[in-house]
């Protein structure tokens, strides 16, 4: 009786362990949260200090554009460190057939957003960036649920609405940016930092 | 007893074979270190398993090149996930019984 027991558990975690990539940090989605904010207040800062009006040339653009791209850099090595530690821990891999599936399906929404904005810049719809950026970046979590913790699936949701509020909301991107990018980070990963890690 | 016995199935009665069908169930197609990996075995253990669940028809084994490198991957037939999902079942029953 015993072993047929442990067989239907060994089935289980074969089932979950080669279809889903379960090391992701929760820890380092938070982290993200908190390098979203201060990005957030930084440009925030900026704004006000130039009266709201930031041409594409000036040098309060480019700072800005370093701001975002190093909270992005940051938010990226500090899930991979994380995420690697988690995985060591729980004696998993971080390169393997379910991370790379995670990896590509999360892209796939991301590039199409991200050369989306770019475009959007390309003909002056300043206002919509916030909003399809936390868009796209909701559907690429939702995308990229279905291999990893199911946590992620709600985030992903919840950022979508955020962005769909944003885009009525036009004008108020950066405080939406913070609210989704930020507040929700934090808030979802600590429930997965709480739910799975802290054990 | 004896009913839910006979759907216990000999094939599936290793640590491995279960292993291998477990992964193929939810997956379309594993490769043979993408299983080696997850399983934790040896070549040889692994391809000898594979063999016997092929003998069976429960999976089908595909051998390929990606450029010059060989890959194998390995899927579950009907009839495998068939007779598997048989074998979960009948398993969960003699649980309930226990």
């Amino acid at each position: 009786m015993e072993n047929y027991l442990q067989d239907i558990q060994d089935i289980r975690k074969m089932m979950d362990k080669s279809s889903q990539f379960l090391s992701l940090s929760g820890l380092s989605g938070v982290m993200a949260g908190v390098y979203a904010l201060l990005g957030s207040f930084a440009i925030r800062h900026i704004a006000i200090v130039n009266y709201g009006h930031i041409t594409l040339e000036s040098y309060s653009f480019r700072l800005i554009l370093a701001i975002g791209g190093a909270v992005l850099f940051l938010s990226v090595a500090t899930a991979y460190a994380l995420t690697l530690r988690k995985a060591r821990k729980r004696g998993d891999t971080v390169f393997n057939s379910t991370s790379k599936r995670l990896a590509v399906n999360f892209m796939i929404p991301m590039v199409t957003g991200g050369l989306f904005a770019l475009l959007l810049i390309r003909s002056q719809h300043y206002g919509l960036i916030a909003p399809i950026t936390l868009i796209f970046y909701g559907l690429a979590c939702v995308n990229a649920s279905k291999y990893t913790l199911r946590d992620v699936r709600y985030l992903g949701l919840t950022i979508i609405v955020i962005g769909l509020v944003a885009t009525y909301f036009i004008g108020y991107g950066l405080e939406f940016w913070a609210l989704g990018f930020g507040v929700c980070h934090i808030l979802y990963g600590s429930v997965m930092y709480f739910k799975y890690e802290r054990k | 007893m004896k009913n839910i016995l006979q759907h216990i199935n000999k094939a599936f009665d290793h640590r491995i074979r279960l292993g291998i069908m477990s992964i193929l169930m939810v997956n379309e197609f594993a490769d043979f270190n993408t299983l080696k990996e997850l399983l934790g075995v040896t070549d040889g253990n692994l391809a000898s398993h594979a063999k016997a669940l092929e003998a069976e028809n429960y999976i089908m084994i595909e051998k390929q090149f990606i450029g010059k490198k060989p890959n194998t991957r390995y899927m579950a037939t009907k009839d495998g996930r068939k007779a598997f999902t048989q074998h979960i079942d009948a398993l969960e029953k003699l649980i309930q019984k226990g």
